[in-house]
């Protein structure tokens, strides 16, 4: 207690020209606990603390005769429709830890030491004695170096540290190469089929009714041109099968023709109401399937981006800033259904150099039709 | 037209021979095409096609009564005034549809919304099957399934996994968008919804593929062939089977059922634990000392 009033007093030195203008009221009276006061309601108090205490042994024993009985894994037992281990060992662990928690709650308020505290801010600065003795060792350190007195040494020092930065520079050739133009393409070619997704099959315009909605892909993600199989050095592997598979995924639906709205130079891109967009959202880059088929409107499941299929890809909701690619569709001397190129604009979310075009601005009407 | 006909007419009655042989010219002619039916025809076809034609006639008695006033009384359809649609044509639904819409209590629908619900079912299958035999023949659609189409009891137990495999991977890239990883559904634009997929009947399951109910896409057998309708079906049973290892699934609808939880239900009892220790003082006005 004296202790602490004669730092509170100490410290008032400090604010003497505050405390002239606001004089400080002091400390209120100390309020006693009942566990202060009233023996009875301490032991009452320790005895709680105990008994939460033990409560926590008692949790970890079971989590360890749980961890120890229990069947796992796919023929593990059941409790109340969940794996019987996982709900005993985190019922029994978050209730040892609760309860340790608790208690120590418990504790400090009832029995732990309890007086009020001041507690002055030290100034910020070291004292005048303390700064003087600094600047003399690192005059000291200075004159016994000699790095005054030999410029060669601190000079090739001071270079040697300087290129210290050459490597780091060096190294951020590591985060290249630069993509150069493979944001702007993906695999789809001019009559290259289009493939239902998963399965690789082929589509005929006759297969889908309206309404028909299919995940596509290029066929070339299946490892085969036109049905036969490719030679081995041009099927995608690994890596970049998979950026390949996410960069050209498709969406194909079909529509009543005379529900479209052509974007200026896209009138022949779809067959008998069969169009293509990319799958992927122009936003950030989500795949999106979330199709309504009686609006036409493919919903991003990430942001609510909404585009309307019928209207060019159109955003109609979200925040999306452009409409989705579209992929002009042929048809193939078997009757399959193709690509008439690639997409002719990037796919997936806007990145610094892109394009800003309109609908019918991107050279649409170039786009040569498949010989069938 | 009537004109055409009535000149026709009298040019026959210029070259009739007797008062009754307009009329034995025309017992003759159908008896011969009845006879000729009866002769090409198998019986069995015969039966099937009159058994289809009463059931149609039944259909459309129940139909008269129950559906007629969204549908039209022949299924054309009715748009309002205002250019809403009340009831679509059921030309071209099929069997299937009105299968999936009766059975599920779907229909007849109680009011429009932005969705129709499903409800207890008020038909019996026969009656079911009388009002699609109707709607079946006002133009051709998918027809009803059978078992066959979408168990996989027939298969071993190793073409049952790869169906499993096969359907999964159909199901992860059809399916989810709308339908949840879980097919525990999810919404939809304008208060709209994917229905639960575990609980509903694998017949109901293929015929919503076939038609696409309300909003949903159809997936028609020129897009997934029967056999892979078959495999995804058999993947969302086996999902049915899976058991839960831990936790609690929250409806299995992902981050927003499990950041509403955690934000309620985890945060909010953290506050009120807070509030309530801070709430009760451990303060007396007695003295250390006092007596007693």
């Amino acid at each position: 207690m004296t202790a602490t009033e004669s730092n509170h007093e100490g410290g008032h030195e400090l604010n003497a020209h505050t405390d002239a203008l606001l004089p400080d009221p002091g400390r209120h009276e100390h309020e006693w606990r009942p566990t202060d006061v009233n023996p009875h309601a301490e032991r009452r108090a320790e005895r709680q603390v105990a008994v939460l205490f033990g409560l926590s042994m008692i949790c970890t024993v079971l989590f360890v005769v749980a961890y120890v009985t229990l069947k796992t894994g796919v023929d593990g037992q059941i409790v109340m429709g969940l794996g019987a281990s996982n709900v005993c060992l985190g019922l029994a662990l978050g209730g040892a830890f609760l309860f340790i928690g608790i208690g120590v709650i418990q504790w400090a308020r009832k029995l732990m030491w309890d007086v009020e505290l001041v507690e002055e801010r030290h100034p910020a600065s070291s004292s005048e004695e303390d700064r003087a003795k600094f600047a003399g060792i690192l005059d000291s350190a200075l004159n016994e170096s000699g790095i005054g007195r030999r410029p060669l040494l601190r000079n090739t020092l001071l270079g040697s540290i300087g290129l210290l930065a050459a490597p780091l520079v060096v190294m951020l050739r590591d985060l290249g190469p630069l993509p150069g133009d493979k944001l702007k393409h993906t695999v789809w070619t001019a009559g290259m089929r289009v493939v239902r997704d998963v399965v690789g099959t082929p589509i005929r315009p006759a297969d889908l009714e309206i309404g028909d909605l299919v995940n596509a892909e290029p066929e070339i993600i299946f490892g085969t041109s036109n049905g036969t199989a490719l030679p081995a050095d041009q099927v995608l592997e690994g890596a970049e099968l998979e950026d390949a598979r996410a960069k050209a995924a498709t969406v194909l639906l079909r529509m009543d023709p005379s529900d479209i709205i052509p974007g200026p130079g896209r009138e022949n891109w779809d067959v008998d109401g069969i169009v293509a967009y990319s799958k992927i959202c122009t936003h950030v880059g989500c795949p999106i399937s979330l199709n309504e088929r009686t609006t036409h409107h493919l919903l991003c499941p990430c942001h609510q981006s909404t585009f309307d299929l019928a209207d060019s890809g159109k955003v109609v909701f979200g925040p999306a800033g452009r409409h989705l690619p579209q992929l002009p569709l042929g048809v193939d001397s078997d009757g399959y259904l193709v690509a008439r190129s690639d997409y002719p604009e990037p796919v997936g979310p806007s990145f610094w150099e892109r394009d800003t075009k309109h609908v019918g601005d991107m050279g649409e009407a170039e786009i040569p039709e498949i010989n069938s | 037209m009537r004109r055409l006909l009535n000149r026709s007419a009298g040019r026959l009655s210029r070259h009739r021979r007797g008062p009754l042989a307009g009329l034995v010219v025309v017992l003759l002619g159908l008896a011969l095409s009845g006879g000729l039916y009866a002769a090409f025809s198998p019986s069995s076809s015969a039966d099937s096609a009159d058994d289809q034609a009463t059931m149609a006639a039944k259909g459309r008695q129940l139909f008269l009564v129950s559906c007629a006033t969204c549908h039209g009384q022949n299924g054309e359809g009715i748009t309002t005034q205002d250019g809403d649609i009340l009831g679509p044509t059921l030309a071209g639904v099929g069997a299937a549809a009105v299968d999936f819409q009766v059975g599920t209590g779907r229909m007849p629908a109680v009011q429009p919304g932005p969705q129709v619900e499903k409800k207890q079912n008020i038909f019996s299958q026969d009656e079911i099957d009388e009002l699609a035999a109707y709607v079946a023949s006002l133009a051709p659609g998918p027809s009803i399934p059978t078992e066959a189409d979408y168990s996989t009891a027939g298969l071993s137990d190793e073409e049952k996994k790869e169906a499993v495999v096969r359907g999964g991977q159909i199901f992860l890239t059809n399916c989810t968008a709308c339908h949840n990883f879980t097919g525990a559904g999810g919404a939809m634009p304008r208060g709209g919804f994917a229905p639960k997929l575990l609980d509903t009947d694998p017949k109901y399951i293929y015929e919503a593929m076939l038609t696409g109910p309300q909003s949903m896409d159809t997936f028609s057998n020129g897009n997934l062939s029967p056999e892979e309708k078959r495999d995804v079906i058999a993947y969302i049973q086996s999902m049915k089977e899976q058991p839960g290892y831990g936790g609690f699934g929250l409806g299995s609808l992902g981050p927003v059922s499990e950041g509403l939880f955690a934000w309620i239900v985890g945060i909010g009892v953290l506050v009120g634990f807070a509030t309530w220790i801070a709430a009760h003082t451990t303060r007396t006005l007695k003295k250390k000392g006092q007596a007693q």
